[in-house]
């Protein structure tokens, strides 16, 4: 049945995001921190366990995949809801950092990815 | 007359499905035909979302009536919904290889857009302290400079132009990722959580990976969706505390 691998996939989220708001009240600040990121962990770790078991066979998977595959989609539409126009209009300064402060990070990227190759082939 | 408008205002998710659906099907005839697969359909699906977008207003095309539903298509509910869903199939050793670089990209990531976003907004005359923290917090994402600007009681036209340093930021990351991915080396799951957390921007990461790799998403979105919070409890204390020390 698809919708159980749904339910796992909305266990997983719902978990995620509760662990988050906790965490948001523990350091005392207003909102999520990494609820997302922790649901996506838990779907990692439970999805692979269940599997191994056979809980859950290759359709309800299927549930799982239908909304990954609804990603980019939710990302279109998710582009086409944003203040554009807000962004354009907020002048020179907003222009520049946003622009130059984007660019250093992307400069830092295959920096950081010798690093991590570096520490990966020592150990 | 007015049989059209209701139909859609009483189907508006329905109606969203379609909008999306077409946008996706000119995209890729454009990436194939007039860009000869230079540009993944993806990409131009999504730079054409923000061309759209545009021509709204502050919820970009989903303050038209017709297409109220991309709002919530595009929410944060759906959106973090299907991220999570992205993760089936991220495999725990690849993540596990990353290790210790990945969390050192999350600080390194939120300093460099702090302290430079900052100084640049110094250097372009906003020279209280309030100010510069707050531009240099919207260099991280658009969530951060309002959060971090309401956090040390800055003006609100500096919160504005917070938010649209964040939002500048998205549009570049969607628009600049897939194309400059091969230079930089973005094409396995170690790099993409690197990027995932020395960008930051949850939206443009995701956006950007998908129009780059599919595969790569759940590995850039993971790190990502850390920076927002982290970056929310930094920069109005540590970051701010750092700053104190040279204005």
């Amino acid at each position: 049945m698809k919708i159980y691998g749904v339910a796992v996939l909305s266990a997983c989220f719902i978990a995620g995001q509760l662990i988050g708001e906790a965490l948001g009240i523990l350091f005392h600040f207003d909102g999520n921190i990494g609820g997302v990121g922790f649901g996506m962990l838990l779907l990692i770790v439970l999805g692979d366990w269940i599997k191994k078991k056979k809980w859950l066979d290759a359709e309800a998977e299927t549930g799982i995949h239908f909304w990954s595959g609804m990603y980019i989609p939710v990302v279109i539409a998710m582009s086409a809801t944003q203040n554009v126009k807000a962004a354009l209009s907020g002048g020179w300064v907003a222009l520049v950092v946003g622009v130059f402060a984007t660019l250093l990070c992307f400069l830092l990227i295959p920096l950081l990815s010798k690093l991590q190759k570096k520490t990966d082939s020592s150990l | 007359m007015d049989l059209i408008p209701k139909l859609f205002a009483k189907n508006e998710l329905i109606i969203a499905f379609l909008v999306v659906g077409l946008i996706m099907f000119i995209s890729v005839l454009v990436s194939k035909h007039l860009l000869r697969n230079r540009i993944p359909g993806a990409a131009v699906a999504i730079t054409m979302g923000l061309i759209l977008a545009y021509f709204g207003g502050k919820k970009g095309i989903a303050d038209m009536p017709l297409f109220a539903g991309m709002a919530f298509l595009g929410g944060s509910m759906m959106r973090d919904f299907s991220i999570v869903s992205t993760a089936m199939g991220a495999s725990l050793s690849e993540i596990k290889k990353t290790g210790w670089v990945g969390i050192l990209s999350l600080f390194i990531g939120i300093a460099v857009a702090f302290f430079l976003g900052g100084s640049i907004g110094y250097f372009m005359g906003y020279t209280d302290i309030k100010s510069v923290a707050t531009i240099g917090a919207g260099a991280c994402t658009f969530i951060v400079g309002p959060v971090t600007g309401a956090a040390l009681g800055a003006s609100s036209d500096i919160i504005a132009i917070s938010i649209a340093i964040g939002v500048i930021k998205t549009v570049v990351v969607t628009i600049l990722t897939p194309l400059i991915a091969k230079r930089i080396g973005l094409d396995n799951p170690q790099t993409a959580m690197i990027y995932g957390g020395l960008i930051g921007t949850t939206s443009g990461v995701a956006a950007g990976l998908a129009a780059t790799d599919p595969k790569l998403v759940p590995y850039g979105a993971l790190t990502a969706t850390f920076y927002t919070g982290l970056a929310c409890m930094l920069c109005p204390s540590l970051c701010y505390f750092i700053l104190s020390l040279f204005i």
